[in-house]
Formats: C-alpha cells, structure tokens, sequence
C-alpha cells in the first residue's frame, strides 16, 4: 500500500471542482437581488445538483474501487512558510460519504420551501456548507482539514440560530460552543504532532504513526499518542455525536428546520466517525489498540441508552435525533472492535444511517409543516387521511429500525457480527479455555438490547401518529405533496436498493477499509 | 446428489420471485388495475403452486438414486448464487456471503405446502376481503408475505433465513394492523396495538436468534481450527461460513472430535438460536403475541398465523437440529410441552371462534417443537406434524373466516349454532379437518400426531429424565383437550339452533364484553351481500361464495389425504412412510462432500426396535383413548344437555348448564385460565412497566446529569465570566479608578489653596514665617 502517493500528475482538478462550485453557487446567489427568491432557488438548486452530477460520475466510473491509496490527488504548496499544503484526494472511505453529501444537500434544497423567514442568506449559508463538508472530506492535510473543519462550523451555527424553533439561539450556541471546544482539542493534537513530526499531511502521519515515529514527551505519566488519540477522539466524538458527548445534538435537531436537520444527520455526524478512521486512528493506531474496549463501552452504552432515551421521548424529532445517538453508536462499537467486519459494518453504517436519518427527518418535517407541533400523543390515525405518507413513513422507520432488507440492517450486522468477532481485550486464559468469550462477546450481548428497544420506540412512535382512531383535527390533512416525495423518494429507493445489493457500498470501500486495518492490526 | 437442472433452478428462483414482482406491480398500480389487482396475484400464486407441485412430484418424490436429495445451487456448478456483500469473487468467502438456494426433502416439502396454501388463501381472500378499503394493499402485501416465506424455505443460509424471517415479521406487522387504517372498523385500536404487540414480541425472539447466528458463525470454525491445530479433526481449516451444510459439517466433526460431546458454548448457542423459535412460533412465553394477531383478516390468520410464519419456527429447529446439544433439546421439549398443555387449557374456555383457532395452533406448535425435542424420530414427527397442521389449520381458519363471513361478522360461537345446514360446505370441511386435528384415525393428523406421542413414549423407555415423563404426560393430555375444544367449537357453532340475529344479543349471562368488537371485517359493509343473492336476509347465515368455498373444499380433501400422502404401503410401519423416506433422517443433513451426517453420533436418541415397537403400540392406545374422552367430554357437555328452548334468550348459561356448572365448581381456576393465566398482565406490569421506568430515567440521566453536566460547564463558564467582570469592575478597575478619585479628591483639597490671589500667598508666607519664629523662640 502506498498512501504516500500523492504524485498529481494526472491531476483533474475534479475534487477542487467540487468543493468549490458550491462557492461559486454562493457567489451567485449573492449576486440575485433578494427578492427575487425564485432565482435564488433555482441557483441554489443547479449549484447542488451539478456537484451531485459530478459526485456520481467520479462515483460510480471515474473511481478505481480496486485501487489501493487516495485518487484524485491534488497536491499544491499553500502556505510555504507552515509547510502547509492543500492536498486533497479521495480514497474507498470517503467517497461514498461525498456522494451521499452531494445527494443530501440536492434534496434539502426543495425540502427548504417550508422553512420560516426564508432568505437569499438562508441558500448562501446552505452552499457553503456544502463547501465546508466537502471539503473535509477530500482534506488530506491536517491544516486544509481544521480549516474546512472550521468552515463548516460557521454556516450551521447561523442555520440554528435564525432559521430554528424558538429555541434555536440556545440551541446554536450549545452546538457552535461545543463543537468548537471539540476543535480546540483537535487543533492542540495537530499543532502538537506537527511540532513533533513537521508535517501536516495526513498520509505522512499515517505513515510515521504506522512506524511507531512519534517521539514527543509523555505528560502526567500518559504517552504522547495517548494524549493526541484522546484529544483527536474527543474532538471527534462530539461530532459523531458519542457518549456522553450527545447533548448538543437533541436541542440542535429540534430547533434546526427539516433541511438543516437533514444536513446534520444525514452529514454532520459522520465527519465524526469519518475524522475517526481518516485522521485519528490510523495516525495512532498504538493507542487505538490499547483503547478499543473503552470505545467499546462508549459505543455499547450510546446503543442502549440511545435508546431508552428515545423510547422516553414525547417529541418525535426528539425521539429521532436520540436514535440517530443510538445508530451511530454502532459506528464507535464497530471501529472499537479492531475487525474486518466491524469495521465494514462502521463506515457502511455511516453511509446507512446517513440516508435512514435524513429520511426520518424528512419524514417528521412533513408532519410538522402541517400540524405545527411534533407532540407524539397529539397525533393518531394519520394514516387514514395519508396513506402514501404512511407508505413512506413505514419504509423509512423500518430502514431506520434496521429490518432485513434495508440499508440499516446490513452495517447494523455487520457491526455486530464484527464485534462478536472480536479478539480486543482477550486473555490467554480464555484463549485457552476454549469458551472463546471476552469482553466484546458481552458488550455484543448488551447491544442487541438496543436492537430491541429500537424497534420499541419506532413501532410505538408509529402506532401513536399513524395507527389508530383518527384525531378529528387532522381529517382534512393533504396527502403528501410531489414535492415532499421528491426529497424523500431517492432516499427511500436507496434504502431498499442498498439493503438488497450492499456491494454497491462496500465494494467500494474494500481495498481502503483493509488496508485502515492492515494499519490497525500493524500496531496490534 | 446434484439432480437439479439448470432449468429446475431457474423455475425454483421463480417460485419466490413471481411474488415479489406481483407485489411491486400491486404497489404501484393495483388500485387501478380491474378487480384492484388481485387476479394478478392470485394467478401469480397458481403458477408458483404448479411449479412447487410439479417440482415436487418430479423432483423431490421422483429423486431415484443412491444419493439422498439434497441440491444445493452453491454446491452446484454453475447454479444461481447471489454474491451478497461484495460483488466479486475475490473477497473471501466468509466475508463475501453466498447465497444460494438449497432444495431437499424438508425443503421441498415445505414449499410445497406455502405454495399450495398460499395460492389457496389467495383465492379465499378475493372473496372475504371484498369491499374492502384497502383491497389492492392487503393483496400487495399478502404477496410480499408469500415471498418472504417462499424465501425462507429456500434459503441454504442461515443469515438469509434470518433476512427473510424478519421480512415475515414485517409484513406480519403490516397485515394484523389492516383493519388499524380502517375508520368504520370498531377494533382499530386494537388491531394498532396488536401489530406492534406481534412484532415486538418476535424482535425479541429474533434478536436472540441473530446472536445465536453470530455465535455458530463466528466460534464454530474457530473450534474446528483449533481441534484441526490438535490434529484432532483431519482435514484443513474452514473459514466461517452460515450456510447450513458447513455448520453442519462443522458440527459433526466437532461433535466426533469431542467424542459425542457438545461443547459449552455450543448449547448457549443453541439456546440462544430457539429464542428465535419461541418468538416466531409463539411458545411461552413469548407467544402473547398470536392471540392478539387475529386482530389481522381471517386469510391472514389462516396463512401466517396457523400455516406458514409461525411454522416457520419449527422450520428453523429443523434445519438447525444437528446444531443442538441434548442439554438444547431437553430445554426445547420442555418448552414445547410447556405450551402444548397451556394453550390447550386456555382454548378450552375460549369464546370467540378465531381465539380458539389461536390457541390451538398455539398448542400445536409446542407438539412440534416437544417432538424435536425428544431428540428420537421426534424430528421427522414434529415436521411432518409442521406439514399436515398448514393443511388442516389452515382449513380451519378458513371454515371460521367462512362461518364468520356468512354470521355478518359474528365471531362470538355463543351467538352461533345450527350453521350445520345453512352452510353445509363449511361445515364439513370444519368437520373433516376437526377429526384430522383431534388425530382421528385415517385423518391426517393422526399420523403425525400419534408418531409426536410415540417420540414421548420412546424418549421415556429410553431415557428416564424428568423433561422426557413431562412431555410424555401432557402431550396426550393436550391432545385430549385439542380433541374436546375441537368438537366444542363444532358443537356450539353448527349444532342446535340458531342464535345470531337478535336484537338484543350482546346481554347474554357470562357478558359479551367483546361482542362489540370483533366485528373486524367491518370495512365491508355488514349487510351488502351483492355477491351471493341473499338480500333481505341480512341476518340469516349463509354459505360463502364459490371462490371461498373452493379453498375450503380443497384444504379439507388435504385434511384427509394429506396425511396418507406421506404414506407408502404399510402405515404402522414408520421407518417406511413416505415422508421419512422424503425427508430421511439418515440424509436429512448432507455434508458438502456429499456424506450424510451421522445424526445418530451426536444429539439424536437411538431408540431400541423393542422400545420403539413398545412406543408406537402405547401411542396407538393412547391416541384413540384421548380421542374418544376428548370427543366424549365434548358431546356431554354440549350436546347431550343442551337446552335447545333457551337458544333464543341468549342465555348461555342456560343453554349450556353443565359447562356452566363445571365453570362454577372449578372457581378460581377457571378464572385463571379463562384470563390466560394473567401472563399478558404479568408481562405489562413487570417487562413493559420496567422498560418504561428505565426509559424515564434513562431519558431523567440524560437530561439532568449528562446534559446538566454540559450546561453546568456553560454556566460556571458564565459564571466565572461575570465574576471576572465584576472583579474587573470593581478591582482591577476599582484600584484604577481608586487612584484616580484619591488623587482626585486629595487634589480637590489642595486644590483649596490654589486660588491665585497674591494676598493670600503672602499671608500664608508670613504666617509660616511667623511660626517657624515661634518654633525657634520657644525652644
């Protein structure tokens, strides 16, 4: 394997492209004078779907799935005085996640028609986020990465804070605080390995982590790669959202409208687990070795508490921000577990949940554009008066519930499968005994009460919107409307689609996962 | 062992794929198609009955060879795989997961039954579903049930199994709440509920299931590796696989390697695997759900919830049997007798038509699961009961969809009577299958049924243990309670008089609670009888139409003959019956080299020829004797003291005096059982409650500790700020501005001298000069 090859002869300049024709697409809005909203609309969305075009060209031929390293590569000098560089480059991990970006940010355009005050700032807020999102996906340099990192921050801050619930100044300012304190934590572990290495590259870390290179000097009696993995996991963890770093994220769902909702599900939290295996385990794997089983526990516990927690909820987008705390929970258990499967089953969990939440939320705006409030006990039997809702809504929560069949269900087991397997935290006793049982057998045993509960609170939660007597107030309700279907239905075939044929995923991610765990296991 | 063209192939992956296509048809364009589409579906479900027939005959009955039957399309070259998580050849195979299909005697068998009692639920359903809302839905989703469970029986792995198995759950969950859409249906609440009830109850099941799965998958070759490391095992090291025929190698050869030993792991593993059984197939204690999934259409009841899904449980022990250590199977008898005699008690005091049906096929489902249990020929006795039970509950369920059907939606059997004559057809295809489920001689269920008990018998002589004398007393004392709640059924619906169509049912003595309702075929309108030419008799029971009696007449023809078609010549002879010789336990499990595995070595009871000769002669006896006290107790209590005068007060009591007076005599345990022992009560208040509980405070952590923990950062962070404001305020500036206001006032005073007039500077000078003068003068 050579991750090092960062050779841009045959540079395209294709990823640039990407990343910036959001900009661009600001640059444009910007230009549209503010009342003229449909425009601004029609800007928002080419400026989306050109990216999707792109995304999905690189996607399915433009990218060598059995090409091992980063394609795409774009490597130039920025700023020469830091040795910074702004390489980007795509590998079997991120790009799945750039197409879902680029799926996702396309279908919140049309799903932002129902947000309240709309404004030209609101699309121009809308595209640079895509840029900060992409951005840290193609990032190969620590430096280009904080940076898009930061970006990104920025736009989702004011995206809460004026076009949110009631709440929505407290709730952005929990997210941007938080996070940011996330940040500062990753930028102290770059500036320290930079100091330590001179390098920002990201492939080069790799490669001097692989090697056991870093020589910076233990603090209050723990390894330096011990501080840099906590500090880099923290960071992260706030992102993904993982145990106990979660509570940022009810308040943020529930006070962002749809689209934004969408975004943060759908995208937001996998820059966590995506940061995890880019940019924190690989660089030190010794560490990773020596901490998967408290991962584990986060993991396990994020999967169970999730939900009970969401089964407890009387808010619907409340009960769905707590599951998507208990979905990605099973990103942490998967990476935790140190194998070939539960590694698969994590960063196809990224993408899985990614299109399963986003369709929840999309699913839950529908209910509230019509009805105002999100109270699970106000509703009832709206499946008479919406049966193509229901329809809908039956598929995105049984994906969601990771039924056999959908997208959920492969990564949910995979992952499980995968930290059954695991060896993590094994002793020779054991080892000998023949019982073959450790640590991981049990926090497998513990998760699959999350399995359970999941479907508790999802089949509960449907039953009391959709089930039942109908609520007089909503008899006269309109089915759900082109529109709505249009957000919804590309997620939904892709659930099914996905369920049915996973190799369209993790064909993709083959070579790169194997070659993370080659890393993993190198340090092991 | 490959028998199997590439053409046989190609029509057995059609078998579960017509449905499937029929069902993205129905979806889309169903509603708008003549007849809302359900011709479509039911000869989609005609065709796949042929093929499963024809394959059948053909293929599995015609298999002539040395070789058991047994094709795998993974075995086979060139046979259709489906490369499921990676499509490439180069990854691994126990990463990549193939899935094929595998066709042997237990699964053609199988097929055969969902094929034939699916296409004939199908043709039932175009007639009791009429008018419905919801026609073209209840048609897409009865066919994707239909593929899921095709799916399933042709699975050769274990995950795909499982894949299909959920997909049952789901389309389960969908059909028991169809009527929960339905605004005229007066048990909308209820069938919400109950779907979410049905799937639930089997997640849990399932759950345990999926990690019994990763338990065979991941620690079975890593046992093998390591017994092949200790030159134990000869041969190479395997990778982990799912599919059956590898896990069963890998077990045998463990198994021998441990010479007949099960190790540890591998019963934990196989319990956990029957948690899966006792979801699906509704044993206690997770069986609460099926009761409450006849909230569900009639059809649906008739196909998921007596034929097809919840046999499907019994499927799976089938397949994973070589699997299950004795220790397993001792706990699975128990089990399956457990819910034998249980369910059987609670169906004796039963009202409502379909909830006796339910706790019957309760009941059965734990004859078949005690059958495999008792680890002797039980395995052949418990699937072939799992094939003659589709045929003849099947029947019954459509006999009572039938009878409630004509009653106008009348589900209440005390509000029944005399139907005898009114619907003749119903009637004796009700008979025929009643006979065949009590085990009466030369009807289909005897067979099976008679052989479940002489397993008990066997398992006994052969092995004294507690688990083997508790099967072998309840079964028959379930099968004389199946017997006498059979003919009650039959007694109190087709005998005596009439006694539907008062105005003032609902009032009778024991209270109709539920009379109200059960009327869950209320979408279609109670007195519309546009099919069948009898208005104006809205309140007179009727026959059903041709398309449902078709199905009746069928099923009930199975109900008899089903079970001599297993048969070949001599039908006391059990080692050569026809299904034996088809699913052949000696080959039932095939190893990839194409040896059978040695069942006989492992968990499976060798029983003597003396204890076996001794077995069936009891269960002959014991069977027939059951039968006639079963029949007897029956006919007493609802025949021969029957008050025919009082059929029209809607006083069951006085109608019925002797049950009534046993109800009185036995008191609390009546009420016990009539109340199905309190266990739904029991599950709410200590499962369900305590679930809830751990949520709130769960949901009160979350909020007050976690996120408390987070705010309160933020707050002290405020805080501390506004204390460094006022610090800064008040000291650092307060020292600054301090100095400025005491050099300030200090010179404000000074300031006093400082007038600028010349007279006063002089003043003052002569005045210190005179006192510097004093000073010097006076000292």
């Amino acid at each position: 394997m050579d991750q090092l090859n960062l050779d841009s002869a045959n540079a395209s300049h294709v990823l640039s492209w990407l990343t910036f024709l959001p900009l661009i697409g600001m640059g444009v809005v910007m230009l549209i004078p503010k009342t003229n909203m449909r425009a601004i609309k029609i800007a928002t969305g080419v400026f989306t779907f050109i990216p999707l075009v792109i995304a999905t060209q690189l996607y399915f031929s433009g990218f060598d799935k059995e090409a091992s390293g980063y394609q795409f590569v774009e490597n130039l000098s920025w700023i020469p005085l830091g040795k910074i560089f702004y390489t980007v480059g795509v590998d079997g991990i991120s790009m799945p996640l750039i197409w879902l970006t680029t799926i996702l940010f396309f279908i919140a355009v049309p799903a932002s028609e129902t947000v309240p005050r709309l404004s030209k700032a609101y699309y121009a807020l809308f595209l640079m986020l895509e840029v900060g999102v992409i951005g840290v996906f193609v990032a190969l340099d620590y430096f280009l990465f904080y940076v898009y990192w930061e970006i990104m921050l920025l736009p989702m801050y004011f995206l809460i804070g004026i076009w949110g619930g009631p709440q929505r100044e407290y709730a952005a300012i929990k997210f941007f605080l938080y996070t940011l304190a996330g940040s500062v934590l990753m930028l102290i572990a770059v500036v320290a390995m930079r100091i330590d290495t001179g390098t920002f590259s990201i492939p080069e870390l790799v490669a001097i982590g692989k090697a056991g290179g870093f020589t910076g000097p233990a603090l209050l009696g723990m390894k330096f790669t011990t501080w840099v993995f906590w500090f880099l996991f923290v960071a992260f963890a706030i992102k993904i959202p993982a145990f106990p770093f979660h509570t940022w994220l009810p308040d943020a769902h529930v006070q962002a409208p749809t689209p934004i909702s969408v975004i943060l599900a759908g995208i937001l939290l996998k820059l966590g687990g995506y940061g995890l295996l880019r940019a924190c385990f690989p660089v030190v794997p010794d560490a990773m070795n020596e901490f998967a089983f408290a991962l584990g526990v986060l993991g396990v516990v994020a999967i169970v508490y999730g939900a009970y927690v969401a089964l407890a909820q009387s808010d619907f987008k409340k009960m769905v921000a707590y599951s998507s705390v208990s979905h990605m929970g099973f990103v942490v258990l998967g990476m935790a577990a140190l194998t070939d499967w539960g590694m698969n089953g994590a960063a196809l969990q990224m993408f899985t949940h990614g299109i399963s939440s986003a369709a929840c939320f999309l699913i839950v705006g529908v209910i509230y554009d019509r009805a105002h409030h999100r109270d699970l006990n106000g509703f009832g039997g709206l499946a008479q008066p919406m049966p193509r809702y229901w329809a809908l809504a039956t598929i995105a929560f049984f994906a969601s519930l990771g039924l056999p069949g959908m997208a959920g269900f492969v990564s949910e087991a995979l992952t499980m499968v995968g930290s059954f397997q695991s060896q993590v935290g094994w002793t020779e006793e054991a080892k000998a005994s023949g019982w073959m049982w450790g640590p991981f057998q049990w926090l497998t045993l513990i998760a699959t009460i999350g399995i359970v509960m999941t479907a508790a609170y999802i089949l509960w939660a449907l039953q009391r919107v959709f089930l039942g007597t109908l609520n007089e107030k909503y008899k006269d309700y309109q089915d759900i409307t082109g529109r709505e279907v249009f957000s919804l239905a590309p997620l939904l075939i892709l659930c099914v689609v996905l369920g049915v044929f996973p190799f369209l995923i993790l064909d993709w991610m083959e070579v790169s996962v194997t070659d993370l765990m080659q890393i993993l296991a190198f340090a092991g | 062992m490959n028998t199997l063209t590439a053409f046989d192939y190609k029509l057995l992956l059609a078998v579960p794929l017509i449905p499937l296509c029929g069902y993205v048809i129905q979806i889309f364009f169903g509603r708008n198609l003549p007849r809302k589409g359900d011709w479509l579906l039911t000869g989609g479900m005609f065709v796949v009955m042929c093929i499963t027939v024809y394959m059948f005959f053909s293929k599995a009955l015609g298999h002539e060879g040395t070789l058991p039957f047994w094709n795998e399309s993974a075995a086979t070259e060139g046979g259709p795989v489906f490369r499921w998580l990676y499509d490439s050849s180069a990854v691994s195979s126990d990463r990549n997961l193939v899935a094929g299909i595998l066709y042997d005697g237990l699964g053609a068998t199988m097929l055969m039954v969902v094929g034939v009692v699916s296409f004939l639920v199908h043709l039932f359903a175009t007639g009791y579903m009429h008018g419905d809302r919801r026609y073209h839905i209840f048609f897409a989703n009865i066919s994707l049930f239909t593929f899921a469970m095709l799916g399933l029986v042709l699975s050769d792995n274990i995950l795909f199994l499982f894949v299909f198995w959920e997909l049952m759950g789901l389309m389960s969950y969908l059909l028991i709440g169809h009527f929960s859409h339905d605004p005229t249906s007066s048990r909308i609440k209820f069938a919400a509920a109950a779907c979410k009830k049905a799937f639930l109850t089997t997640r849990v099941g399932d759950t345990c299931l999926f990690f019994g799965m990763a338990m065979f998958y991941f620690l079975l070759p890593r046992e093998y590796n390591e017994l092949v490391g200790q030159g134990l095992i000869e041969g190479d090291t395997v990778l982990s696989s799912f599919r059956f025929s590898e896990l069963w190698q890998m077990t045998g050869a463990i198994v021998e390697a441990h010479g007949g030993d099960y190790p540890a792991w591998m019963t934990v593993a196989g319990l956990f695997t029957f948690g899966g059984t006792v979801g699906k197939s509704a044993q206690f204690p997770l069986h609460i759900w099926l009761p409450d999934a006849m909230e569900g259409p009639t059809p649906v009841s008739a196909m998921i919830h007596a034929a097809t899904m919840v046999a499907a449980g019994v499927y799976l022990l089938g397949r994973m049997f070589p699997m299950m250590s004795p220790t397993t199977l001792q706990f699975v008898m128990a089990i399956g007798g457990i819910t034998a005699i249980f369910a059987a008690t609670i169906g004796c005091t039963v009202n409502d038509i379909k909830g006796v049906l339910a706790y019957s096929t309760i009941s059965q489902l734990g004859f078949m699961v005690a059958a495999i249990g008792t680890g002797g020929l039980g395995i052949v006795a418990g699937l072939f009961h799992m094939v003659t039970h589709a045929f003849f509950k099947a029947c019954l369920f459509l006999s009572a969809g039938s009878v409630i059907h004509g009653c106008h939606h009348e589900q209440d059997m005390r509000k029944m009577g005399g139907l005898r004559k009114m619907m003749p057809i119903t009637f004796a295809a009700m008979l025929v299958c009643t006979l065949a489920i009590a085990g009466m001689p030369l009807f289909a269920g005897y067979y099976s049924k008679d052989r479940i008990i002489a397993s008990a018998i066997e398992s006994v002589l052969t092995q004294w243990r507690g688990g083997n004398v508790f099967v072998m007393v309840v079964l028959p004392l379930a099968a004389m309670l199946t017997t006498f709640y059979m003919f009650r059924l039959i007694f109190m619906t087709f005998f005596g008089e009439y006694r539907g169509g008062h105005d003032d049912h609902g009032h009778g003595a024991h209270g109709h609670d539920d009379h109200a309702g059960h009327d869950a075929h209320a979408g279609h309108d109670g007195h519309g009888h546009d099919h069948d030419g009898h208005h104006g008799h809205a309140h007179t029971p009727h026959e059903s139409p041709t398309n449902m009696a078709i199905p009746l007449i069928v099923l009930g023809l199975l109900g008899v003959f089903g079970g001599h078609m297993w048969l070949t010549g001599d039908p006391l002879s059990d080692y050569g019956t026809w299904f034996t010789k088809l699913v052949r336990w000696e080959d039932m499990y095939v190893l990839p080299d194409g040896t059978s595995l040695q069942l006989l070595k492992m968990n499976m009871l060798e029983v003597s020829e003396h204890n076996h000769h001794v077995g069936h002669i009891w269960a002959v006896g014991v069977s027939l004797t059951v039968l006639v006290l079963g029949v007897l107790a029956a006919w007493w209590m609802y025949i021969s003291k029957r008050q025919d005068s009082e059929a029209g007060s809607g006083d069951t009591a006085a109608l019925f005096p002797i049950p009534a007076q046993v109800t009185g005599k036995l008191g609390l345990v009546y009420e016990a059982v009539r109340d199905k022992y309190y266990i739904d009560e029991f599950v709410n208040a200590t499962v369900i409650r305590g679930t809830m509980v751990a949520a709130r405070v769960q949901s009160w952590i979350d909020s007050n500790i976690v996120d408390g923990l987070v705010v309160g950062t933020g707050k002290t962070a405020r805080g501390f700020g506004f204390l460094c404001g006022w610090v800064d305020k008040h000291i650092v500036d307060g020292a600054v501005n301090w100095v400025g206001n005491t050099t300030q006032a200090f010179s404000s005073v000074v300031r006093l001298f400082q007038t600028g007039r010349i007279q006063q500077y002089i003043s003052f000078a002569v005045g210190g000069a005179l006192l510097v003068a004093a000073f010097h003068i006076l000292t």
